[in-house]
C-alpha cells in the first residue's frame, strides 16, 4: 500500500510538468492549448528520430528538441494564438483543435501506428531503482522525473517573481492594456511565454517517451492528464499544479487497485469531485483557472 | 417620414421555403430511384447535417464550444443496443435512446454549464472519455470488441436500408424545423443576444443559463438520435468507433467551413464535408489531414465561414431566424434595401 502511494507521488511529478505549460499559457493569455498533448506526443517522437536515426541520447537530443520546442511556441502564438485570440474566446479552442487534428495525423502518417518508447535508448535508467526503508523500491527515472518537476516549478516560480521579464508576464496575464500602458510589451510577453510553456511541453513529452510508450494519437490522453491536474490544483499557484498531478496520480492508483480498468477512471472521478466541490462550494478556489465571475453562474 | 419596416424574410427567403420543401419531398421518394449504396450515402448525409446543425446550435448560437459531443453519439448508440436488447423495437428504441440521452444530458448540463470557453471544451471531453471507459464495463457491450445491433437483422436488408433511410430524413426534417422555430421565437432572440454579448443578453434580462441548457439538451437529443441511426446503419457497435473525438472534428470542421452561428451554414457545411468525404475518404491519413488543415485555416482567415460571409456581403437570407430593420434612408432605392442598410435587430428578449 505503502509503496503504491509513494509510486503515485511520483507519478505526480511527471502530470505537474505536464500539467504547468497548459496551467502557464492559460493564466498568461488566457488560451487554453487544445494541441497540449499532441505537441508533447511530437517532442517525444523528435527525440524518438534522433535517438533512433541517429543515435543521440534522449537526454542529449533534449539540447536539440528543446529550443526547437521553444520556437514552435513562438510561431504558435505569433501565427496561430494571437490571430484567433482577436476573434473572441471561442475560436482559439478552434484553431488549436484544427492543429491537434494536424500534428495527430501528420504523425501517423510519419511513423505510423505503432507504440514507441524512448526506454530503450536510455540504458539501464529504464529499470533501475533504489530500496527504500520499508522494502519500497523506487525507480531512478521516476525520482529524476519528479525532482525535475519540482526544479521546474520552482525555476518557473522564480523567474516570474524575481526577473523583469517574468514581472511583465505576470503584468500582461493581469492586465494587457494596463501593462501596455506602463510600457510592458504585451505582445513580446506572451510570446516568451508561449516559448516556456512549449520547452516545458517538450521536456514532460520527453520523460513521457522515457517512462512509457507513446503513439501518434496519444496526445489527447496527455491533454486530459494535464488539464485535469491543473484544474485540480487550481492555477493561483504553481505548487498546486504539483499537489494537482499528485492527487490525479494517486485517484489513478486508488481506481487500479478497485478495478482493473479503474486507473483512468478513477483519475476522471477525482477531477470531477474536485471540481464538483469547489463550484458549489465556493466557486472562488477557482477563480484563476475558471474564471467564473461572480454572479454569472444563477 | 415613412415608417421603418421590419422584415422577417424576404422574396429569396419565401422562394426558398418553397424550395426547402420540394426537396424534402423529393429526397422522400428518391430512394425509387437511387441504388442501395446511393441510399445508404444518402442517409449518412442526413445524419452529417443533423450533426452540423446540433453542434452549430450549441456553439454558434450558445456559445459552447464542446469537444466532447462524441459523448452523446456513443450514449445514443449505446442505449438502443441496451434497449433492443431488452426486447423493445430496434427501430423505437433508436428515438427512446435518443429521449435518454437528452434526459441524462440535463444533469450534466446543470454541472458543465458553469464552465467557460476552454474549461467547458475539455470538461467536455473528460465526460466523454469517462462515459467511454464506463460503457467499456458493459459486459454486453463486452469492452473494446463491442457487439451489434442483432435484433435489426429481422429485417430484411432492403426494408431496413429504406426504413433507416425514411426515419434519417424525417429526423433531420424535425430537428432542423424545431431549431429554425426556436431560434425564430422569442427563444431565438434571447439565443442571439447571448452569442453576440452574454453580459450584455444577461443585463437586459435574458436567462442566459436556462437558454444555453436548452441548446445543451436539444444538441445532445439530436447528436443522440444521429448516433442511434449511426448505429442503425453500421449495425456494429464498437465503443471506440463511437465515443471517437473524431466525430466532434467532422462537426467541427462542417460547422467552421459552412458558417459558424447561421443555420444555412451548417446545412451547407455538411454538405459539403460529405462530398469532400465522398471524393477523398479513401486517401485516409492525409484526408484527416487536409480536414484539420482546413478548419484551422477557416477558423484564422473566415472565421466566420462560407455562408457567414457570403450573408455579409451579399445580404443572403435564405432561412432566416432573425429581424431584419429597414430604414427609408434611400427612398429612390427601389430595388430594396442594401446590405450595409439592413441589420438584423437583437434588441428583443
Amino acid at each position: 500500500m505503502m509503496n503504491q502511494i509513494v509510486q503515485g507521488i511520483l507519478l505526480g511529478g511527471y502530470y505537474a510538468l505536464i500539467a504547468c505549460g497548459l496551467s502557464f499559457m492559460f493564466s498568461v493569455m488566457r488560451i487554453i492549448n487544445l494541441a497540449h498533448g499532441s505537441l508533447a506526443i511530437l517532442s517525444a517522437f523528435a527525440l524518438w528520430l534522433l535517438a533512433s536515426r541517429f543515435h543521440i541520447s534522449p537526454f542529449l537530443g533534449l539540447v536539440i528538441v528543446l529550443p526547437l520546442m521553444a520556437v514552435i511556441g513562438w510561431a504558435l502564438q505569433r501565427f496561430l494564438l494571437e490571430r484567433s485570440a482577436r476573434g473572441g474566446a471561442l475560436l482559439p479552442i478552434l484553431t488549436t483543435f484544427g492543429l491537434a487534428i494536424v500534428i495527430d495525423n501528420v504523425l501517423f502518417e510519419q511513423f505510423g501506428a505503432d507504440t514507441r518508447s524512448l526506454a530503450p535508448f536510455i540504458g539501464s535508467l529504464s529499470y533501475d531503482s533504489w530500496e527504500w526503508p520499508g522494502s519500497i523500491y523506487v525507480g531512478k527515472l521516476a525520482v529524476i522525473i519528479f525532482v525535475a518537476a519540482v526544479v521546474l516549478l520552482g525555476g518557473l516560480q522564480l523567474f516570474l517573481t524575481h526577473t523583469g521579464l517574468g514581472r511583465s508576464i505576470r503584468a500582461t496575464s493581469e492586465d494587457p492594456d494596463t501593462a501596455g500602458l506602463v510600457g510592458v510589451d504585451a505582445r513580446r510577453a506572451n510570446t516568451i511565454a508561449a516559448a516556456i510553456a512549449m520547452v516545458t511541453v517538450g521536456l514532460a513529452g520527453a520523460f513521457l517517451g522515457m517512462r512509457a510508450t507513446f503513439d501518434p494519437y496519444a496526445g489527447a490522453t496527455q491533454l486530459l492528464f494535464a488539464f485535469e491536474a491543473a484544474v485540480i490544483g487550481g492555477a493561483g499557484s504553481l505548487w498546486g499544479t504539483l499537489i494537482g498531478g499528485i492527487v490525479l496520480a494517486l485517484a489513478q492508483t486508488l481506481g487500479a487497485t478497485v478495478h482493473p480498468q479503474g486507473f483512468l477512471i478513477g483519475g476522471h472521478v477525482a477531477f470531477l469531485i474536485v471540481l464538483f466541490i469547489r463550484l458549489y462550494t465556493s466557486g472562488l478556489g477557482l477563480r484563476g483557472l475558471l474564471g467564473l465571475a461572480a454572479g454569472k453562474a444563477s | 417620414m415613412s415608417a421603418t419596416v421590419i422584415e422577417r424574410g424576404t422574396a429569396a427567403s419565401r422562394i426558398a421555403g418553397i424550395g426547402v420543401a420540394a426537396i424534402i419531398l423529393l429526397l422522400a421518394i428518391a430512394p425509387q430511384f437511387l441504388s442501395a449504396g446511393a441510399v445508404d450515402r444518402v442517409t449518412a448525409l442526413f445524419i452529417y447535417v443533423i450533426l452540423a446543425a446540433m453542434w452549430n446550435a450549441l456553439a454558434g448560437f450558445g456559445g459552447l464550444v464542446s469537444v466532447g459531443q462524441q459523448v452523446f453519439f456513443g450514449l445514443g448508440a449505446y442505449f438502443a443496443i441496451r434497449l433492443a436488447n431488452a426486447g423493445l423495437n430496434p427501430f423505437v428504441s433508436l428515438f427512446v435512446s435518443a429521449i435518454i440521452v437528452g434526459a441524462i444530458s440535463w444533469p450534466i448540463s446543470l454541472f458543465m454549464l458553469r464552465l467557460k470557453n476552454g474549461e467547458f471544451a475539455i470538461g467536455m471531453w473528460v465526460i466523454a472519455a469517462l462515459t467511454h471507459l464506463l460503457v467499456n464495463l458493459d459486459r454486453l457491450i463486452q469492452g473494446e470488441t463491442g457487439t451489434s445491433l442483432i435484433s435489426l437483422n429481422v429485417y430484411d436488408a432492403s426494408t431496413r436500408r429504406m426504413t433507416i433511410y425514411w426515419l434519417a430524413l424525417a429526423s433531420m426534417t424535425a430537428l432542423l424545423a424545431i431549431l429554425f422555430g426556436l431560434l425564430r421565437g422569442s427563444t431565438g432572440a434571447a439565443i442571439r443576444a447571448i452569442r453576440d454579448n452574454e453580459d450584455a443578453a444577461a443585463s437586459v434580462g435574458v436567462r442566459v443559463t436556462g437558454t444555453k441548457r436548452l441548446l445543451f439538451v436539444l444538441a445532445a437529443f439530436g447528436i443522440g438520435v444521429a448516433g442511434a441511426l449511426w448505429l442503425a446503419t453500421s449495425i456494429t457497435f464498437q465503443p471506440k468507433t463511437y465515443f471517437n473525438v473524431q466525430w466532434t472534428a467532422y462537426m467541427i470542421f462542417m460547422v467552421l467551413v459552412g458558417g459558424i452561428g447561421t443555420f444555412e451554414g451548417a446545412i451547407l457545411g455538411a454538405l459539403l464535408f460529405f462530398l469532400i468525404e465522398t471524393w477523398f475518404g479513401g486517401t485516409g491519413v492525409w484526408y484527416l489531414i487536409g480536414l484539420g488543415a482546413t478548419a484551422l485555416a477557416f477558423s484564422l482567415l473566415l472565421p466566420r465561414g462560407l455562408w457567414g460571409t457570403l450573408e455579409e456581403r451579399f445580404g443572403w437570407r435564405l432561412l432566416p431566424v432573425g429581424y431584419r430593420v429597414r430604414l427609408p434612408i434611400n427612398a429612390s432605392d427601389t430595388t430594396g434595401a442594401s446590405p450595409a442598410q439592413a441589420t438584423t435587430s437583437r434588441e428583443k428578449a
